[in-house]
């Protein structure tokens, strides 16, 4: 299994090293050739506005909307703000999931946060029973999802912050701050 | 559910989030949008850029909080500011107005000269200079969630920049061929707390983001930072100094993300405009030299 990162601004390195904790081959996708041959790809967090900029002039738009048709995608934070289809403002988004998204929705810094979270997906996919301890950083809530899309997990007020349509798979916080692999793991089992 | 804020993996996770940007120094709103539009990951809002505060001479201090407020209202994308090393009153009045990040900065007049801010006792994250790997440990063991070399700024001069990376990343990677026995040793030699070499030995990189900053002026030299081994570049006075900053501001984002990329690199290089004039810090006076500042 080749898992590509999108590697134009954010923490790429550390979903890097997770993946490979769980002995997957990784690619740094940067240019739209470097997807060529990949099982899946990841769109790390970062800031949202550079990565679509940079997505933008470097022509991987069209590409990434292609690849996400038939292809698991997974957008931590940034990468899910990415994925969606509406941010209330203008700026390079893939549409990819029937997700509207509101950026930096609990605050600024000092509101960013780490709380654990109930999901029962999770459990039941990776067999296990704790809790999900989540990071949150400047993060995005999903406002409302639609079409395809459902909610795998809310924090307590019923703000959702993970959301799932078919292969594609967006969360507000970020596994890979965590040492705890079962997202990823959870996420490699949507790769055909 | 028990939120927690203000941990040490929320301060340290959002300079994760900068990681292969670009952190552009602004001046005014204006700049900041030009600077976001550009690809910019963070903004840095201060009153003059160094190169001013160098031309201008007096004392520097922390900007006019109305001024950072207007720039945080201006953009999405995280603020910084900059507070006087060991000033914690300047850094407490940021915190206040809920800036993202401070920059305890040499590049302002430091307003303690044997002290650093105790940066723990903040829910704010701070990221500070340093020169190599002993100074980058001490400012973590104050609670620093992010490191930056220092370079000089305001120079448009890379060579210092240079010089910090090439010697932190050395002293790093000095660090990880030694033996444990040595550690302490090596520790006591850098002046840095050994709970900290320990674990830079085990990680084998810094236990923060390290940023370059200091000097960096064209996409080439953000680009030999990047190669050099740093995780992203600050840029102050080389943006907005330089003929066509929304262009160059571009050109560096670019420079970051496709630093191992000859071609691309020299596609953004491309027709930038007159660069900002600079000064060699070979021919400086030491007087003038703000490095060495930091303890």
């Amino acid at each position: 299994m080749k898992i590509g990162v999108l590697a134009l601004q954010g923490d790429f390195a550390e979903h890097i090293v997770m993946l490979r904790s769980l002995g997957v081959e990784t690619v740094e996708v940067r240019l739209p050739e470097h997807l060529n041959g990949l099982d899946g790809l990841i769109i790390p967090g970062g800031e949202s506005t550079t990565i679509g900029k940079l997505a933008a002039a470097y022509n991987l738009m069209e590409p990434l909307q292609t690849f996400g048709q038939r292809h698991a995608i997974w957008g931590t934070c940034a990468g899910a703000i990415f994925l969606s289809k509406d941010v209330s403002r203008d700026q390079p988004l893939l549409s990819l999931m029937d997700i509207k998204v509101e950026r930096n929705a609990f605050g600024r810094q000092l509101d960013s946060f780490e709380a654990d979270l109930d999901i029962p997906e999770l459990k039941q996919a990776t067999g296990t029973e704790a809790p999900y301890h989540a990071i949150f950083i400047r993060a995005p809530i999903i406002e409302s999802v639609s079409g395809g899309a459902r909610v795998l997990s809310t924090v307590p007020d019923g703000r959702i912050v993970a959301a799932q349509q078919g292969h594609l798979l967006a969360t507000s916080f970020h596994p890979e701050l965590t040492n705890d692999t079962r997202f990823h793991e959870y996420f490699l089992s949507l790769v055909d | 559910m028990e939120q927690q804020t203000g941990t040490f993996a929320v301060k340290k996770g959002l300079a994760q989030m900068l990681k292969g940007g670009v952190i552009m120094d602004v001046v005014n709103a204006e700049q900041a949008k030009i600077a976001e539009e550009a690809g910019a990951c963070a903004v840095m809002a201060l009153e003059r850029v160094p190169a001013d505060i160098r031309a201008d001479g007096g004392v520097a201090r922390m900007s006019d909080p109305d001024m950072i407020l207007k720039i945080m209202d201006a953009v999405t994308i995280p603020v910084m500011a900059k507070c006087r090393i060991g000033h914690f009153v300047e850094a407490q009045i940021l915190e206040a107005i809920g800036i993202d990040y401070i920059d305890e900065s040499e590049v302002l007049t430091p307003a303690d000269e044997a002290n650093h801010i105790l940066k723990h006792n903040f829910k704010v994250p701070f990221v500070c200079g340093c020169r190599n790997l002993g100074e980058a440990l001490r400012r973590v063991g104050e609670g620093a969630a992010m490191i930056r070399t220092k370079g000089e700024a305001g120079t448009g001069d890379v060579v210092e920049a240079v010089r910090h990376a090439r010697t932190v990343l050395g002293d790093i990677r000095r660090l990880t061929t030694m033996a444990d026995e040595e550690l302490m040793s090596y520790a006591k030699e850098l002046g840095a707390p050994y709970e900290l070499i320990k674990e830079t030995k085990e990680l084998g990189r810094m236990p923060v983001v390290n940023f370059a900053a200091g000097g960096v002026a064209t996409p080439a030299d953000a680009a030999l930072m990047m190669q050099l081994g740093v995780d992203g570049v600050f840029v102050g006075s080389g943006i907005f100094k330089s003929g066509d900053p929304a262009k160059r501001a571009a050109a560096i984002v670019k420079a970051v993300t496709h630093y191992q990329d000859a071609t691309i690199l020299a596609e953004v290089s491309k027709n930038l405009g007159e660069p900002m004039v600079g000064r060699n810090v070979s021919q400086m006076p030491e007087g003038e030299k703000i490095a060495g500042r930091g303890w």
